[in-house]
């Protein structure tokens, strides 16, 4: 112990940090300080908007797509954002707030996006997540499905499934599920 | 009686703290007042598990005479196969308080003082009365938390606020021991990046095309209990769950034509339980039990800092420095003590950090711990805290809080405590 604490006398000569009086208050926490950093490190561009229900509360949010071209023009889909405590080792969690017919997306909101589950790595930030979320409505996928019946369609017709998509999107019923409207 | 069986029993210890070895260090004056130092140490054992069972015995046989061990868990059947302070009839019981009983009644003159809860429940004055801390932990949340409440101890004032960490872990044959001087090696969050992620399963490939047993379970998990039971929150240690769990897995697995699931699979699934192995668990116990003996005693050096050791394939162990990171959110930037006045602007604030030295922060964005107070960027955070720029420091922040402060310019980021003045 002696010789540890003679190494700290010895660099608390070269530092000058440190040592209030009294209790110390709670801390900003790691994984509050990487989303701070994280959201000041967005590239939203004009399709995609968040917003804080609290905004002293970071770690909880909505991001909204509202893409611009391909097959889900005209939308305006919203996922909810949950980080833990844990971030960034375990991947922010990630769920449509929307009734929505998608390949990648199934009907309890949940997201087939490989970085927020299997490859997920603390290195990634939310922007690739972000930018994840907004290729899947420019490029929905059909080998990677969580909605079957979208990725059937989409393979084998896709007009069909364009016009799938047109009519989920304005409210209407596709294969006898009734979408949310989610037009603009 | 006693005492011939005591002087038999610290023989070898007292004779190996008594006398200089070629290792030790010259500064190091052995004999009694090593081994009473030994004696009152008091240090606290956190997890009294797999781990944490060797690691009590072991620092009792050690002659450390004052421990305090932590564990919120209760004892489980499954446990009894390595974790042997455990019988049968102390299943249900807490961890902490068997684990300390046993230990105590066996090694005379020890005294284990056990807490049952959350490591999180005790606070800075509680760890403050310890000289070192000891970890068998199955989380890295859990590790992530110490780490950063001992890091955040440390008061360059007084060097008994500086705890050693020393960290074991075992995940079947794999395992390491590694040990942590707060804010002068590398941390637990310095090393985060090391630790794998837990392999998952691509969620598609559970939604549509399940191929093993697993993904059956992992599908009436993350999927079928969404879609049927949504308003109950899952419990993983509630059993009419896991036989949920396990009877719709089944029903899945035989549209599927897969077979192999039972009860103990979709438990182990859900749980995410990797086997544990007592001898592992026997290897890196030792590991960080020697540590904390050379540690508290100086007799000899200690590991500088980390040792690995995997068992999968034949064996092989290897000891090397983890470096610190200069970036580490938890230890690559302590705060810096900044005197304010309260009666200072949030804005004026902003301006005065572009105007330090070792900062010039151009565009800071800050928060508190419950509080964002300003946040550039996306927009409409930016418009729900811009009013905080008008607002005195003394409406935002308590006299010695700690902020942390982003800046683009910086890949590190800052924390200051403000002082008012």
């Amino acid at each position: 112990m002696l010789k540890i604490w003679s190494m700290k006398q010895k660099q608390q000569q070269a530092e000058n940090a440190e040592g209030a009086d009294g209790k110390k208050k709670k801390k900003v926490t790691a994984a509050q300080l990487r989303v701070q950093r994280d959201l000041q490190e967005l590239t939203l561009g004009s399709t995609m908007k968040m917003t804080f229900p609290n905004p002293d509360d970071i770690l909880n949010f909505t991001l909204t797509i509202e893409p611009d071209e391909g097959m889900y023009k005209g939308g305006a889909f919203a996922f909810s954002f949950t980080v833990n405590q844990n971030f960034p080792h375990d991947p922010p969690k990630v769920k449509c707030t929307q009734k929505i017919y998608h390949p990648n997306i199934d009907m309890e909101g949940n997201v087939c996006l490989n970085i927020l589950r299997e490859d997920w790595k603390p290195v990634l930030n939310l922007n690739a997540v972000i930018v994840g979320m907004q290729f899947l409505f420019l490029e929905p996928n059909a080998s990677d499905p969580l909605n079957k019946e979208a990725a059937d369609d989409l393979r084998t017709n896709r007009d069909a499934f364009k016009r799938n998509v047109r009519t989920s999107m304005a409210g209407g019923t596709v294969r006898g599920v009734q979408f949310d409207k989610v037009l603009r | 009686m006693a005492s011939a069986d005591s002087a038999t029993r610290w023989k070898y210890l007292y004779k190996a703290l008594s006398k200089p070895g070629p290792f030790s260090d010259e500064d190091w004056v052995p004999g009694s007042e090593t081994i009473s130092a030994l004696e009152s140490s008091k240090v606290l054992v956190i997890g009294a598990g797999g781990l944490g069972c060797d690691i009590l015995k072991n620092l009792a046989l050690s002659g450390f005479k004052d421990i305090h061990v932590i564990d919120m868990d209760t004892i489980d059947i499954s446990n009894l196969n390595r974790q042997f302070l455990f019988r049968q009839a102390d299943i249900g019981k807490p961890k902490a308080e068997v684990a300390a009983a046993f230990v105590e009644k066996r090694v005379k003159g020890v005294k284990i003082t056990p807490y049952v809860g959350k490591i999180q429940d005790k606070d800075e004055d509680y760890y403050m009365q310890f000289k070192l801390v000891v970890c068998g932990l199955d989380s890295i949340e859990a590790r992530r938390w110490i780490n950063s409440t001992l890091i955040s101890m440390v008061d360059f004032d007084n060097p008994e606020s500086l705890k050693p960490l020393i960290d074991g872990g075992t995940e079947g044959f794999k395992g390491q021991a590694r040990v942590i001087l707060p804010t002068l090696s590398s941390c637990i969050e310095c090393q985060l990046d090391m630790h794998a992620p837990r392999p998952a399963v691509p969620l598609c490939t559970i939604a549509t095309i399940p191929r093993q047993p697993q993904h059956c379970i992992e599908w009436a998990h993350q999927i079928a209990w969404q879609e049927q039971r949504k308003d109950e929150p899952f419990d993983s240690d509630d059993m009419e769950h896991i036989g949920w769990v396990y009877q719709t897995a089944l029903e899945r697995a035989k549209q599927f034509n897969i077979s192999g699931i039972t009860f103990q699979m979709a438990q182990g699934v859900v749980k995410n339980i990797i086997p544990a192995i007592a001898s592992t668990n026997a290897v890196i116990a030792a590991a960080t039990t020697s540590e904390a003996l050379k540690i508290a005693t100086s007799c000899n050096p200690y590991l500088e800092n980390y040792m690995m050791y995997a068992g999968e394939d034949g064996v092989y162990t290897y000891t090397f420095e983890a470096e610190k990171k200069a970036d580490c959110p938890v230890c690559g930037n302590l705060a810096r003590k900044m005197t304010v006045d309260p009666d200072m602007t949030l804005e004026v604030f902003i301006e005065t950090l572009g105007e330090r030295p070792e900062a010039q922060l151009k565009k800071p964005s800050m928060r508190t711990e419950e509080k964002t107070l300003y946040q550039r960027f996306p927009p409409q955070l930016e418009e729900q805290t811009r009013s905080n720029l008008k607002r005195k420091l003394r409406e935002l922040v308590q006299d010695g809080q700690e902020i942390a402060v982003s800046d683009p310019a910086y890949v590190i980021d800052f924390r200051y405590r403000l002082i008012f003045s």
